[in-house]
């Protein structure tokens, strides 16, 4: 790699900081629902795509088998391997280097990288590499914290880590409701899977939304 | 081998799985624009199921409690244009106080 352009750097430097913090947030949420500090943290490291770990979690957490668990956080991880599409023409990379380049393809390496595209393609690259590299070792970091942090809790309704966790999911839903449609599809999705949880297997009502995207989706 | 362990490596496993796929396939398969937005609207409609059922519900029961405070506080620094960290910090504030002293 030659020399970085230090503005590259800079925005690689601050997403995976930022975004790597929410890993505390993550941590405490899996042990919160049940899993112990070591898959906590084999899922950071293995899954690495926050959104999926959040779901995963969720979903064991509230009952749900591990069939749909999986199912939920894998719709979830779909839009990595569309990154992945976009990204590789971009990087030609080969053999190992793209196994390693394929875990770091997510939401803030690709678009950071994209971003970057403007200053030149070298910078491109350079900012995928970093913010992918970057956001894994302070996400992975900073899960190990909330993990351990959240197991010396004991009573985690006395901490509202009860309330976190959802409030995690909002704010990671949040960004996307950019217009009225998106709205009135998360409060439908809502409402929805709250009203199904007395009904439906659990875990069930939460990847039924999945369907109603589709079914919205494709009208349009 | 009991459920969680089954969900972290079955996670973890179709995980890379659809990241290295994307970085095998041409391009042109998947720049369907019905495509895009259905990837688009998965998303909105898994986080917020997410966001209520772990609010309004214990196991298969229906509840309320001190979750929903939180999610207001949440709702609110979200609409005052809080950072994420900011966000989750006063939603577990807000509802360990009145979780403690309600």
């Amino acid at each position: 790699m030659s020399k970085v352009n230090s503005a590259t750097f800079r925005d690689s430097l601050s997403v995976s900081l930022t975004v790597g913090a929410y890993g505390v947030a993550f941590g405490a949420a899996a042990v919160a629902n049940g899993f112990s500090v070591l898959q906590s943290c084999l899922l950071s490291l293995l899954t690495f795509s926050g959104a999926s770990q959040f779901a995963v979690v969720g979903v064991l957490g509230a009952g749900g088998t591990a069939l749909s668990g999986i199912a939920t956080a894998s719709l979830l991880g779909i839009r990595n391997g569309l990154y992945g599409v976009i990204m590789a023409p971009r990087l030609k990379v080969k053999g190992l280097k793209r196994i390693v380049a394929a875990q770091i393809t997510i939401d803030e390496s690709t678009g950071v990288a994209l971003g970057q595209e403007v200053r030149s393609p070298e910078a491109m690259r350079q900012g995928f590499w970093l913010t992918g590299f970057g956001v894994f070792v302070f996400w992975n970091l900073f899960t190990v914290a909330g993990a351990l942090g959240a197991q010396a809790m004991g009573d985690i309704r006395a901490w509202g880590l009860d309330s976190a966790v959802p409030a995690a999911f909002l704010g990671l839903v949040w960004p996307r409701l950019k217009t009225n449609s998106d709205r009135a599809l998360a409060i439908g999705c809502a409402v929805f899977a709250v009203a199904m949880t007395p009904i439906l297997p659990a875990g069930l009502p939460i990847i039924a939304t999945a369907f109603i995207a589709i079914a919205v989706g494709l009208r349009r | 081998m009991n459920q969680y362990w089954i969900a972290v490596i079955g996670t973890s496993a179709i995980a890379f799985a659809l990241k290295y796929s994307g970085h095998s396939v041409p391009e042109k398969w998947l720049s369907h624009p019905r495509i895009q937005r259905v990837n688009a609207l998965i998303p909105i409609a898994l986080l917020s199921a997410l966001v209520a059922v772990q609010t309004f519900t214990e196991k298969t029961q229906l509840m309320i409690d001190q979750r929903l405070l939180g999610l207001s506080v949440a709702i609110v620094a979200l609409l005052l244009k809080a950072p994420f960290p900011l966000v989750v910090i006063s939603a577990a504030a807000s509802s360990a106080l009145l979780y403690r002293f309600g």
